[in-house]
């Protein structure tokens, strides 16, 4: 909370939305612990759950759709994916990072309802830690990931590493700002929750992450593969596959086209958009969560 | 003295809403939204309040009278439908003691949490820390999870870390049953320390003797309207009659 001092009046209630986070750090870093301490609770594998998680979902994946559906390259399959494996797990661990973190914040602040009732604090707190938290989380998946690239023959360079970074902060934002949108939203319509669920399945699918790009702009041609192409999550797996996966493979693959000079701003300017977007909403439904709750 | 708190001329509505769901309220909106949605009531109604710096205050009033929710638009919980709120100072409230709380977690990080949500600095929570733990008389206990204490000592953890936040206004609402009598009369000792030390204190409670001994001035809430606001004896017998 901030620092208010002692010899002016002011309104209580009325916070300065995401700008109050960087004064509450303090509770922000408290709020993260809680939450991983408290995930893991009795469980004997603790901790470790985040790899095993992700390694299942990666098999099953990697057998279903690379052998049987023959996205992976082999000598009988010469048209399939160098190096599917890697090209899969990088789109994963950036999907898993996004539906974790848009998941619980959708919901972090009907969970946090008996909080919100009783006592004012910034509410923007409760989602921002939901992402906060699954980013900790994406972290043991991206050694897993940076290990098996090395093993792939990972050589990459600075313009590929600054691509990991833009792509993960493109999907954190969009998370964060979806987040705030329906997290307020949940408070009046539970709905809210299962409708981001649904979201979730579709975002898996509607970025090319078991797929490659190629496939989606031979069938939609380049009008709706530019609506497709907007889609920040599908800018931020392709911005993976550049940094992650491209640099394990010969360099024949093609990239999408004006990744870098096109895709990447609008990618970032559409998180942005929705973090603002997000915490209009927000502010406009904060005022009767307490009584909503 | 200057004012700690001006409430004026609020009122606030309350929705007693019977969907929850997106169907029904599209099916009342296609419906030419005949038939209310919603039923409303006053829980506060042109309520203006003014408390000076320094004051021990006492809400006072049936079940249902609009007390926690006046107390609730102090801490800004709440925002008002009309009329404004505005206060001086760090406002900290024993809305409920252990709001904060999370049951997993050791008596040492609920501290240091729940310390943060009341609004105290990384700083100040390991500053006094030690203090928060001796009032509690939790002692040995403090590493433990607070899902394991008795209710008496959850409650002993959290009051102590309220009282130890040194907020300028103090909101108090029903906690004073706490754990035994003479840990009790502990916290009565402390809340009346800090009225002496010139903390303004908004206390809710129904017992009527003890915000007698604590409070100097009372209001008296019906049916979100104030009623009576002046001495404590007179609103307490007020009350009585």
């Amino acid at each position: 909370m901030s620092a208010i001092s002692p010899s002016e009046l002011t309104t209580p209630g009325l916070g300065s939305g995401l700008r109050d986070i960087k004064q509450s750090s303090f509770l922000l870093k408290l709020l993260v612990r809680k939450e991983l301490k408290v995930r893991y609770r009795g469980s004997v594998l603790g901790l470790l759950w985040s790899y095993v998680k992700p390694g299942v979902q990666f098999v099953v994946f990697y057998v279903a759709l690379g052998v049987f559906l023959g996205l992976e390259r082999s000598p009988r399959n010469p048209d399939g994916l160098a190096n599917y494996a890697v090209y899969l797990f990088s789109g994963i661990v950036l999907i898993n990072f996004f539906s974790e973190a848009l998941g619980n914040a959708a919901r972090s602040i009907v969970n946090n309802g008996n909080l919100i009732k009783k006592i004012y604090l910034p509410r923007e707190l409760f989602p921002v830690a939901s992402v906060w938290v699954s980013a900790v989380h994406f972290f043991p998946q991206l050694v897993v990931l940076v290990a098996g690239c090395v093993i792939a023959g990972w050589k990459p360079n600075f313009v590929q590493l600054l691509a990991a970074v833009a792509g993960f902060l493109i999907v954190g934002l969009l998370a964060t700002g979806l987040g705030l949108l329906f997290g307020a939203a949940n408070v009046y319509f539970r709905d809210s929750e299962n409708l981001v669920d649904m979201l979730l399945m579709v975002a898996t699918w509607a970025s090319p992450v078991m797929y490659a790009w190629t496939m989606v702009h031979e069938k939609l041609g380049p009008g709706w593969f530019a609506i497709y192409q907007a889609n920040p999550i599908t800018i931020g797996v392709e911005l993976f596959h550049y940094a992650f996966w491209f640099p394990t493979t010969d360099g024949s693959a093609a990239m999408p086209p004006d990744l870098f000079s096109l895709w990447l701003p609008v990618g970032l300017a559409v998180a942005l958009a929705v973090v603002t977007l997000g915490q209009f909403t927000f502010r406009r439904l904060e005022g009767r969560f307490a009584q909503e709750l | 003295m200057v004012n700690a708190i001006e409430v004026s001329d609020i009122s606030k509505q309350f929705v007693l809403r019977h969907t929850r769901s997106i169907k029904e309220a599209v099916v009342w909106l296609v419906k030419g939204r005949k038939g209310d949605l919603s039923e409303k009531f006053h829980a506060l109604k042109n309520v203006t309040v003014e408390i000076k710096t320094g004051e021990t205050v006492a809400l006072l009033g049936l079940n249902g009278s609009g007390k926690s929710t006046l107390l609730k638009h102090i801490s800004g919980v709440m925002l008002p439908d009309t009329g404004s709120v505005k206060t001086r100072g760090r406002v900290a409230g024993l809305i409920e003691v252990g709001a904060g709380f999370h049951p997993d977690l050791s008596g040492r990080d609920n501290v240091f949490l729940n310390g943060a949500i009341l609004g105290m600095t990384e700083q100040q929570v390991k500053d006094r820390f030690d203090d928060i733990v001796e009032f509690s008389e939790i002692g040995q206990f403090i590493d433990t999870e607070v899902k394991f204490y008795s209710s008496g000592m959850y409650l002993r953890l959290a009051f102590s870390v309220a009282v130890h936040t040194d907020p300028e206004v103090f909101l108090i609402d029903e906690i004073l049953a706490v754990g035994d009598e003479p840990f009790q009369r502990k916290c009565i000792d402390k809340i009346q320390e800090l009225a002496r030390d010139g903390k303004t204190l908004v206390v809710v409670s129904h017992d009527l003797d003890l915000v007698s001994r604590i409070c100097e001035r009372g209001i008296l809430l019906e049916h979100g309207n104030v009623k009576f606001d002046g001495s404590i004896h007179e609103a307490v017998a007020l009350l009585r009659s």
